[in-house]
Protein backbone atom coordinates (compact mmCIF):
# COMPACT_ATOMS: atom_id res chain seq x y z
CA UNK A 1 0.00 0.00 0.00
CA UNK A 2 1.38 3.68 -0.57
CA UNK A 3 1.39 5.71 2.70
CA UNK A 4 1.93 9.37 1.93
CA UNK A 5 3.52 10.69 4.85
CA UNK A 6 3.66 15.24 5.10
CA UNK A 7 4.50 16.73 8.41
CA UNK A 8 5.50 20.40 9.75
CA UNK A 9 8.00 20.67 12.44
CA UNK A 10 8.94 23.84 14.36
CA UNK A 11 12.42 24.42 13.68
CA UNK A 12 12.39 27.47 15.26
CA UNK A 13 12.48 25.13 18.45
CA UNK A 14 15.04 23.85 20.44
CA UNK A 15 15.54 20.33 19.20
CA UNK A 16 13.17 21.03 16.05
CA UNK A 17 15.96 21.06 13.72
CA UNK A 18 17.28 17.80 14.89
CA UNK A 19 13.56 16.24 15.08
CA UNK A 20 13.46 17.31 11.24
CA UNK A 21 16.15 15.40 10.34
CA UNK A 22 14.94 12.59 12.00
CA UNK A 23 11.54 12.52 10.91
CA UNK A 24 13.02 13.14 7.25
CA UNK A 25 15.31 10.05 7.67
CA UNK A 26 12.90 8.09 9.13
CA UNK A 27 10.57 8.73 6.10
CA UNK A 28 13.64 8.54 3.13
CA UNK A 29 13.76 4.80 4.90
CA UNK A 30 11.03 3.31 3.64
CA UNK A 31 9.67 5.65 1.16
CA UNK A 32 10.84 8.35 -2.08
CA UNK A 33 11.15 12.18 -0.75
CA UNK A 34 8.43 14.06 -3.22
CA UNK A 35 8.63 17.21 -1.89
CA UNK A 36 10.25 18.92 0.92
CA UNK A 37 8.12 18.19 3.71
CA UNK A 38 6.15 14.98 1.75
CA UNK A 39 7.14 11.43 1.05
CA UNK A 40 5.45 8.37 -0.66
CA UNK A 41 6.26 5.04 1.12
CA UNK A 42 5.32 2.01 -0.35
CA UNK A 43 5.14 -0.73 2.48
CA UNK A 44 3.41 -3.53 3.95
CA UNK A 45 1.32 -2.91 7.14
CA UNK A 46 4.03 -4.44 9.27
CA UNK A 47 6.29 -1.86 7.98
CA UNK A 48 4.37 0.65 8.02
CA UNK A 49 3.20 0.33 11.94
CA UNK A 50 7.70 0.31 12.37
CA UNK A 51 7.16 3.28 10.22
CA UNK A 52 4.15 5.12 12.23
CA UNK A 53 6.02 3.83 15.63
CA UNK A 54 9.20 5.45 15.12
CA UNK A 55 7.69 9.02 13.53
CA UNK A 56 5.41 9.07 16.63
CA UNK A 57 8.09 8.80 18.50
CA UNK A 58 10.67 11.78 17.56
CA UNK A 59 7.96 14.27 17.16
CA UNK A 60 6.83 16.57 19.68
CA UNK A 61 3.24 16.55 19.72
CA UNK A 62 3.17 19.78 21.12
CA UNK A 63 4.39 21.49 18.30
CA UNK A 64 5.02 19.51 15.40
CA UNK A 65 1.96 17.43 13.53
CA UNK A 66 2.58 14.66 10.71
CA UNK A 67 -0.70 13.72 8.74
CA UNK A 68 -0.71 10.11 7.05
CA UNK A 69 -2.41 9.80 3.88
CA UNK A 70 -3.91 5.84 2.85
CA UNK A 71 -3.40 5.71 -1.00
CA UNK A 72 -3.56 1.92 -0.74
CA UNK A 73 -2.82 -0.32 -3.68
CA UNK A 74 -4.27 1.49 -6.33
CA UNK A 75 -2.50 4.76 -5.78
CA UNK A 76 -1.17 4.93 -9.83
CA UNK A 77 -4.92 6.42 -10.22
CA UNK A 78 -4.97 8.74 -7.59
CA UNK A 79 -2.07 10.68 -7.98
CA UNK A 80 -0.67 13.15 -10.59
CA UNK A 81 2.12 14.88 -10.99
CA UNK A 82 2.84 18.25 -12.69
CA UNK A 83 5.69 19.82 -12.64
CA UNK A 84 9.81 20.25 -12.00
CA UNK A 85 11.27 17.20 -9.87
CA UNK A 86 9.11 14.34 -10.97
CA UNK A 87 10.50 11.41 -8.58
CA UNK A 88 11.73 8.24 -9.18
CA UNK A 89 8.66 5.70 -9.25
CA UNK A 90 10.32 2.61 -7.77
CA UNK A 91 7.77 0.00 -9.30
CA UNK A 92 9.46 0.87 -12.97
CA UNK A 93 12.72 -0.27 -14.20
CA UNK A 94 15.32 1.06 -12.58
CA UNK A 95 18.31 2.11 -14.53
CA UNK A 96 21.30 4.66 -13.79
CA UNK B 1 0.13 -11.40 -1.26
CA UNK B 2 3.32 -11.50 -2.72
CA UNK B 3 4.87 -8.23 -4.34
CA UNK B 4 7.57 -8.11 -7.15
CA UNK B 5 10.38 -5.98 -6.04
CA UNK B 6 12.42 -4.00 -8.00
CA UNK B 7 15.93 -4.49 -9.63
CA UNK B 8 18.03 -1.28 -10.12
CA UNK B 9 20.78 -1.67 -12.97
CA UNK B 10 23.93 0.86 -12.90
CA UNK B 11 25.38 1.16 -15.86
CA UNK B 12 27.23 4.73 -15.18
CA UNK B 13 30.62 4.05 -15.06
CA UNK B 14 32.61 5.57 -11.98
CA UNK B 15 29.41 5.77 -10.01
CA UNK B 16 29.57 5.24 -6.18
CA UNK B 17 26.76 2.76 -4.48
CA UNK B 18 26.19 3.88 -0.55
CA UNK B 19 24.18 2.81 2.00
CA UNK B 20 22.51 5.94 4.03
CA UNK B 21 20.32 4.89 6.53
CA UNK B 22 18.20 1.88 5.18
CA UNK B 23 18.64 3.47 1.80
CA UNK B 24 20.77 3.10 -1.00
CA UNK B 25 22.72 6.08 -2.64
CA UNK B 26 23.64 5.87 -6.04
CA UNK B 27 26.77 8.82 -5.98
CA UNK B 28 28.34 10.48 -8.70
CA UNK B 29 30.55 13.20 -9.26
CA UNK B 30 29.94 14.17 -5.73
CA UNK B 31 26.35 14.29 -6.49
CA UNK B 32 23.21 11.70 -5.50
CA UNK B 33 21.77 10.08 -8.39
CA UNK B 34 19.13 8.04 -6.62
CA UNK B 35 18.22 7.26 -2.99
CA UNK B 36 16.01 4.23 -2.79
CA UNK B 37 14.76 2.21 0.31
CA UNK B 38 16.30 -0.80 1.09
CA UNK B 39 12.72 -2.50 1.10
CA UNK B 40 11.36 -2.48 -2.24
CA UNK B 41 14.60 -3.63 -3.64
CA UNK B 42 15.30 -7.63 -4.47
CA UNK B 43 18.85 -6.92 -6.56
CA UNK B 44 21.26 -4.49 -7.74
CA UNK B 45 23.52 -5.15 -10.96
CA UNK B 46 26.26 -3.11 -11.60
CA UNK B 47 28.05 -2.44 -15.25
CA UNK B 48 31.89 -1.29 -15.11
CA UNK B 49 32.98 0.25 -13.06
CA UNK B 50 31.28 0.60 -10.27
CA UNK B 51 31.91 0.66 -6.54
CA UNK B 52 29.74 -0.24 -3.47
CA UNK B 53 31.17 0.52 0.12
CA UNK B 54 31.09 -2.42 2.25
CA UNK B 55 27.99 -1.17 5.11
CA UNK B 56 25.92 -1.30 1.86
CA UNK B 57 26.56 -4.95 0.76
CA UNK B 58 26.61 -5.83 4.82
CA UNK B 59 23.06 -4.55 4.39
CA UNK B 60 22.22 -5.67 1.48
CA UNK B 61 23.58 -9.34 2.04
CA UNK B 62 21.42 -8.91 5.45
CA UNK B 63 18.25 -8.07 3.50
CA UNK B 64 18.81 -10.61 0.89
CA UNK B 65 18.91 -8.04 -1.91
CA UNK B 66 21.60 -9.94 -4.36
CA UNK B 67 24.09 -7.23 -5.76
CA UNK B 68 25.96 -8.27 -9.31
CA UNK B 69 29.20 -7.09 -10.93
CA UNK B 70 29.09 -7.57 -14.28
CA UNK B 71 31.86 -5.92 -16.65
CA UNK B 72 30.67 -3.40 -18.73
CA UNK B 73 29.65 -5.84 -22.14
CA UNK B 74 27.75 -7.53 -19.81
CA UNK B 75 30.18 -10.77 -18.72
CA UNK B 76 28.78 -12.08 -15.64
CA UNK B 77 32.16 -11.46 -12.99
CA UNK B 78 30.62 -12.15 -9.51
CA UNK B 79 28.04 -11.53 -6.51
CA UNK B 80 27.47 -10.90 -2.81
CA UNK B 81 24.19 -12.56 -1.66
CA UNK B 82 23.10 -13.18 1.64
CA UNK B 83 22.45 -16.91 3.19
CA UNK B 84 19.39 -17.02 2.88
CA UNK B 85 18.30 -16.63 -0.96
CA UNK B 86 15.92 -18.65 -2.54
CA UNK B 87 17.76 -20.17 -5.40
CA UNK B 88 18.13 -23.18 -4.14
CA UNK B 89 14.60 -23.63 -5.01
CA UNK B 90 14.65 -22.27 -8.22
CA UNK B 91 17.85 -24.76 -8.92
CA UNK B 92 16.47 -27.63 -7.97
CA UNK B 93 13.08 -26.89 -10.01
CA UNK B 94 15.34 -26.04 -12.96
CA UNK B 95 17.16 -29.37 -12.86
CA UNK B 96 13.84 -31.51 -12.08
CA UNK B 97 12.55 -29.88 -15.42
CA UNK B 98 15.87 -31.39 -17.24
CA UNK B 99 15.57 -34.49 -15.81
CA UNK B 100 11.96 -35.38 -16.72
CA UNK B 101 11.40 -35.81 -20.31
CA UNK B 102 8.31 -34.36 -20.54
CA UNK B 103 8.65 -31.29 -18.85
CA UNK B 104 12.35 -30.83 -20.70
CA UNK B 105 10.60 -30.83 -24.39
CA UNK B 106 7.73 -28.54 -23.15
CA UNK B 107 10.45 -25.75 -21.91
CA UNK B 108 12.46 -26.72 -25.11
CA UNK B 109 9.47 -25.97 -27.22
CA UNK B 110 8.80 -22.92 -25.72
CA UNK B 111 12.35 -21.39 -27.34
CA UNK B 112 12.46 -23.42 -30.67
CA UNK B 113 8.80 -21.92 -30.79
CA UNK B 114 10.07 -18.29 -30.34
CA UNK B 115 13.36 -18.80 -32.79
CA UNK B 116 11.44 -20.07 -35.93
CA UNK B 117 8.65 -17.44 -35.62
CA UNK B 118 11.67 -14.65 -34.75
CA UNK B 119 13.55 -15.82 -38.33
CA UNK B 120 10.31 -15.85 -39.89
CA UNK B 121 9.99 -11.80 -38.81
CA UNK B 122 13.02 -11.09 -40.17
CA UNK B 123 12.65 -12.66 -43.83
CA UNK B 124 8.93 -11.35 -44.08
CA UNK B 125 10.83 -7.73 -42.87
CA UNK B 126 13.68 -8.00 -45.36
CA UNK B 127 10.77 -8.71 -48.02
CA UNK B 128 8.67 -6.06 -47.21
CA UNK B 129 11.62 -3.51 -46.83
CA UNK B 130 13.76 -4.43 -49.90
CA UNK B 131 11.23 -5.98 -52.45
CA UNK B 132 12.58 -5.59 -55.62
CA UNK B 133 16.18 -6.27 -54.90
CA UNK B 134 15.16 -9.97 -53.34
CA UNK B 135 14.97 -13.62 -55.11
CA UNK B 136 10.91 -12.87 -53.63
CA UNK B 137 10.19 -16.51 -54.39
CA UNK B 138 12.83 -18.22 -52.76
CA UNK B 139 12.12 -15.72 -49.81
CA UNK B 140 8.97 -16.80 -49.84
CA UNK B 141 9.52 -20.59 -49.99
CA UNK B 142 11.68 -20.31 -47.27
CA UNK B 143 8.90 -18.71 -45.08
CA UNK B 144 6.39 -21.47 -46.27
CA UNK B 145 9.29 -23.97 -44.57
CA UNK B 146 9.27 -22.10 -41.37
CA UNK B 147 5.71 -22.26 -41.15
CA UNK B 148 5.97 -25.77 -41.69
CA UNK B 149 8.55 -26.21 -39.35
CA UNK B 150 6.77 -24.19 -36.25
CA UNK B 151 3.63 -26.59 -36.91
CA UNK B 152 6.14 -29.38 -36.37
CA UNK B 153 7.50 -27.73 -33.57
CA UNK B 154 4.48 -27.05 -31.58
CA UNK B 155 2.87 -30.63 -31.80
CA UNK B 156 6.68 -32.16 -31.19
CA UNK B 157 5.95 -34.96 -28.27
CA UNK B 158 10.31 -35.43 -27.89
CA UNK B 159 13.73 -32.94 -27.70
CA UNK B 160 14.81 -34.89 -30.40
CA UNK B 161 12.44 -34.15 -32.95
CA UNK B 162 12.53 -30.71 -31.47
CA UNK B 163 15.82 -30.41 -32.35
CA UNK B 164 15.59 -31.93 -35.51
CA UNK B 165 13.16 -29.53 -36.76
CA UNK B 166 15.10 -26.72 -35.43
CA UNK B 167 18.01 -27.72 -37.52
CA UNK B 168 15.97 -28.09 -40.46
CA UNK B 169 14.13 -24.79 -40.20
CA UNK B 170 17.75 -23.03 -39.72
CA UNK B 171 19.14 -24.52 -42.86
CA UNK B 172 16.44 -23.12 -44.70
CA UNK B 173 16.66 -19.42 -43.13
CA UNK B 174 20.49 -19.44 -43.83
CA UNK B 175 19.62 -20.87 -47.45
CA UNK B 176 18.16 -17.83 -48.31
CA UNK B 177 20.27 -15.85 -45.87
CA UNK B 178 22.46 -14.32 -48.57
CA UNK B 179 19.25 -12.60 -50.22
CA UNK B 180 19.30 -10.45 -46.86
CA UNK B 181 23.18 -8.89 -47.33
CA UNK B 182 22.32 -6.64 -50.18
CA UNK B 183 26.30 -6.56 -51.03
CA UNK B 184 26.29 -9.77 -51.86
CA UNK B 185 29.38 -9.57 -54.47
CA UNK B 186 31.56 -8.19 -51.63
CA UNK B 187 30.38 -10.15 -49.00
CA UNK B 188 29.25 -13.89 -50.36
CA UNK B 189 27.63 -16.29 -47.98
CA UNK B 190 27.08 -19.85 -48.94
CA UNK B 191 25.80 -21.31 -45.36
CA UNK B 192 26.20 -20.81 -41.88
CA UNK B 193 30.07 -22.04 -40.71
CA UNK B 194 31.72 -21.92 -37.28
CA UNK B 195 34.94 -22.88 -35.47
CA UNK B 196 36.45 -20.83 -37.12
CA UNK B 197 33.82 -19.09 -39.52
CA UNK B 198 35.43 -19.45 -42.76
CA UNK B 199 34.25 -15.72 -44.48
CA UNK B 200 33.20 -11.94 -43.30
CA UNK B 201 29.73 -13.05 -42.51
CA UNK B 202 29.77 -15.75 -40.49
CA UNK B 203 32.80 -14.15 -38.45
CA UNK B 204 30.40 -11.26 -37.52
CA UNK B 205 27.99 -13.97 -36.91
CA UNK B 206 30.03 -15.50 -34.51
CA UNK B 207 31.23 -12.31 -32.87
CA UNK B 208 27.85 -11.17 -32.50
CA UNK B 209 26.19 -14.66 -31.07
CA UNK B 210 29.16 -14.14 -28.52
CA UNK B 211 28.08 -11.18 -27.18
CA UNK B 212 24.80 -12.09 -26.92
CA UNK B 213 25.85 -15.54 -25.27
CA UNK B 214 27.78 -13.32 -22.21
CA UNK B 215 24.36 -11.62 -22.18
CA UNK B 216 22.44 -14.36 -21.99
CA UNK B 217 24.34 -15.91 -19.44
CA UNK B 218 25.06 -12.75 -17.19
CA UNK B 219 21.33 -12.67 -16.89
CA UNK B 220 20.80 -16.25 -16.06
CA UNK B 221 23.39 -16.20 -13.17
CA UNK B 222 21.42 -12.73 -12.07
CA UNK B 223 17.92 -14.75 -11.26
CA UNK B 224 19.60 -17.55 -9.69
CA UNK B 225 19.41 -19.84 -12.98
CA UNK B 226 22.06 -22.28 -13.61
CA UNK B 227 23.33 -21.54 -17.11
CA UNK B 228 24.51 -24.83 -17.87
CA UNK B 229 21.40 -26.86 -16.92
CA UNK B 230 19.12 -26.30 -20.58
CA UNK B 231 16.44 -28.07 -21.69
CA UNK B 232 16.64 -27.88 -26.08
CA UNK B 233 20.64 -28.41 -25.65
CA UNK B 234 21.71 -31.12 -24.48
CA UNK B 235 24.14 -31.23 -20.97
CA UNK B 236 28.27 -31.11 -21.74
CA UNK B 237 30.39 -30.32 -19.69
CA UNK B 238 31.80 -26.72 -19.91
CA UNK B 239 28.59 -25.83 -22.44
CA UNK B 240 26.18 -22.63 -21.35
CA UNK B 241 22.86 -25.18 -22.34
CA UNK B 242 20.46 -22.85 -20.61
CA UNK B 243 22.09 -19.52 -22.12
CA UNK B 244 21.77 -21.21 -25.51
CA UNK B 245 18.48 -22.04 -24.87
CA UNK B 246 17.58 -18.94 -24.55
CA UNK B 247 19.68 -17.37 -26.72
CA UNK B 248 17.59 -18.95 -29.52
CA UNK B 249 14.98 -16.66 -29.85
CA UNK B 250 16.87 -13.65 -29.20
CA UNK B 251 19.61 -14.59 -32.43
CA UNK B 252 17.48 -13.78 -35.33
CA UNK B 253 16.25 -10.39 -34.44
CA UNK B 254 19.24 -9.32 -31.88
CA UNK B 255 22.17 -10.74 -33.56
CA UNK B 256 21.33 -11.56 -36.98
CA UNK B 257 19.77 -8.40 -37.68
CA UNK B 258 22.32 -6.15 -36.56
CA UNK B 259 24.98 -8.51 -38.37
CA UNK B 260 23.01 -7.81 -41.60
CA UNK B 261 22.20 -3.83 -40.75
CA UNK B 262 26.38 -3.33 -40.07
CA UNK B 263 27.54 -4.92 -43.49
CA UNK B 264 24.70 -3.30 -45.78
CA UNK B 265 25.08 0.33 -43.88
CA UNK B 266 29.01 -0.21 -44.97
CA UNK B 267 29.67 0.23 -41.39
CA UNK B 268 32.82 -2.47 -42.51
CA UNK B 269 34.05 -3.18 -45.67
CA UNK B 270 35.77 -6.68 -46.57
CA UNK B 271 39.19 -5.66 -46.03
CA UNK B 272 38.13 -5.81 -42.02
CA UNK B 273 38.56 -9.05 -42.38
CA UNK B 274 41.04 -11.40 -41.85
CA UNK B 275 42.22 -14.83 -43.32
CA UNK B 276 43.79 -16.42 -39.78
CA UNK B 277 45.91 -18.48 -42.06
CA UNK B 278 44.07 -21.85 -40.75
CA UNK B 279 41.14 -21.62 -42.58
CA UNK B 280 39.38 -19.18 -40.42
CA UNK B 281 38.47 -15.08 -40.41
CA UNK B 282 38.67 -13.15 -38.09
CA UNK B 283 37.82 -9.48 -37.62
CA UNK B 284 40.73 -6.58 -37.50
CA UNK B 285 40.81 -4.15 -34.69
CA UNK B 286 39.37 -1.31 -35.74
CA UNK B 287 35.96 -3.05 -37.09
CA UNK B 288 35.99 -4.86 -33.68
CA UNK B 289 35.46 -1.66 -32.10
CA UNK B 290 33.09 -0.95 -34.94
CA UNK B 291 30.89 -3.89 -33.98
CA UNK B 292 31.06 -3.56 -29.89
CA UNK B 293 29.87 0.34 -30.34
CA UNK B 294 26.92 -0.74 -32.52
CA UNK B 295 26.39 -3.58 -30.40
CA UNK B 296 26.39 -1.01 -27.11
CA UNK B 297 24.14 1.40 -29.08
CA UNK B 298 21.72 -0.78 -29.97
CA UNK B 299 21.32 -2.07 -26.43
CA UNK B 300 20.54 1.36 -24.88
CA UNK B 301 17.33 1.67 -27.35
CA UNK B 302 14.09 1.42 -25.73
CA UNK B 303 11.60 -1.17 -26.99
CA UNK B 304 8.67 -2.22 -25.57
CA UNK B 305 8.57 -5.71 -24.33
CA UNK B 306 5.60 -7.42 -25.92
CA UNK B 307 4.40 -9.60 -22.56
CA UNK B 308 5.32 -7.01 -19.73
CA UNK B 309 4.06 -4.14 -21.64
CA UNK B 310 7.08 -2.02 -20.60
CA UNK B 311 9.26 0.14 -22.16
CA UNK B 312 12.51 -1.28 -21.44
CA UNK B 313 16.21 -1.11 -22.91
CA UNK B 314 17.16 -3.82 -25.32
CA UNK B 315 20.08 -4.51 -23.51
CA UNK B 316 17.60 -6.02 -20.64
CA UNK B 317 15.71 -7.74 -22.71
CA UNK B 318 17.87 -11.22 -22.09
CA UNK B 319 17.19 -10.02 -17.49
CA UNK B 320 13.54 -10.08 -18.31
CA UNK B 321 13.42 -13.16 -20.15
CA UNK B 322 15.27 -14.75 -17.67
CA UNK B 323 13.29 -13.58 -14.83
CA UNK B 324 10.27 -14.81 -16.97
CA UNK B 325 11.68 -18.34 -16.89
CA UNK B 326 12.72 -18.24 -13.41
CA UNK B 327 8.52 -17.04 -12.69
CA UNK B 328 7.95 -19.91 -14.57
CA UNK B 329 9.70 -22.46 -13.16
CA UNK B 330 8.53 -21.01 -9.83
CA UNK B 331 4.91 -21.91 -10.86
CA UNK B 332 4.23 -18.15 -10.89
CA UNK B 333 3.52 -18.20 -14.33
CA UNK B 334 1.73 -21.02 -16.65
CA UNK B 335 4.47 -21.13 -19.50
CA UNK B 336 7.51 -18.99 -20.65
CA UNK B 337 6.83 -16.36 -22.74
CA UNK B 338 9.37 -16.56 -25.56
CA UNK B 339 10.26 -13.09 -26.53
CA UNK B 340 8.40 -12.55 -29.71
CA UNK B 341 9.26 -9.59 -31.96
CA UNK B 342 6.81 -7.85 -34.21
Amino acid sequence: MLMLVSYDVATSDEGGPRRLRKVAKLCGDYGQRVQYSVFECDVDPAQWATLRASLLDVINPEKDSLRFYNLGREWKRRVEHVGVREPPQLDEPLIV
Amino acid sequence: MRKLLNTLYVTRQDSYLAKDGEALCVRAEKKTLLRLPLIGLQGVVCFGVVNASPALLHACAESDITVSFLTENGRYLASVRGPTSGNVLLRREQFRRADNPEARTSLARFFVHGKLVNTRTVLRRALRDHEHELDTEALNGAILGINSALDHADAAMDDDTLRGVEGDAARVYFGVFDQLILRRNEFPFTGRNRRPPRDAVNCLLSFLYTLLLHDVRSALETVGLDPQVGYLHRDRPGRPSLALDMMEELRPWLADRMALSIINRRSVKPSDFKADGAGGVTLADDARKEVLTAWQKRKQEELLHPFLEERIPIGLIPYAQAMLLARHLRGELDGYPPFIWR
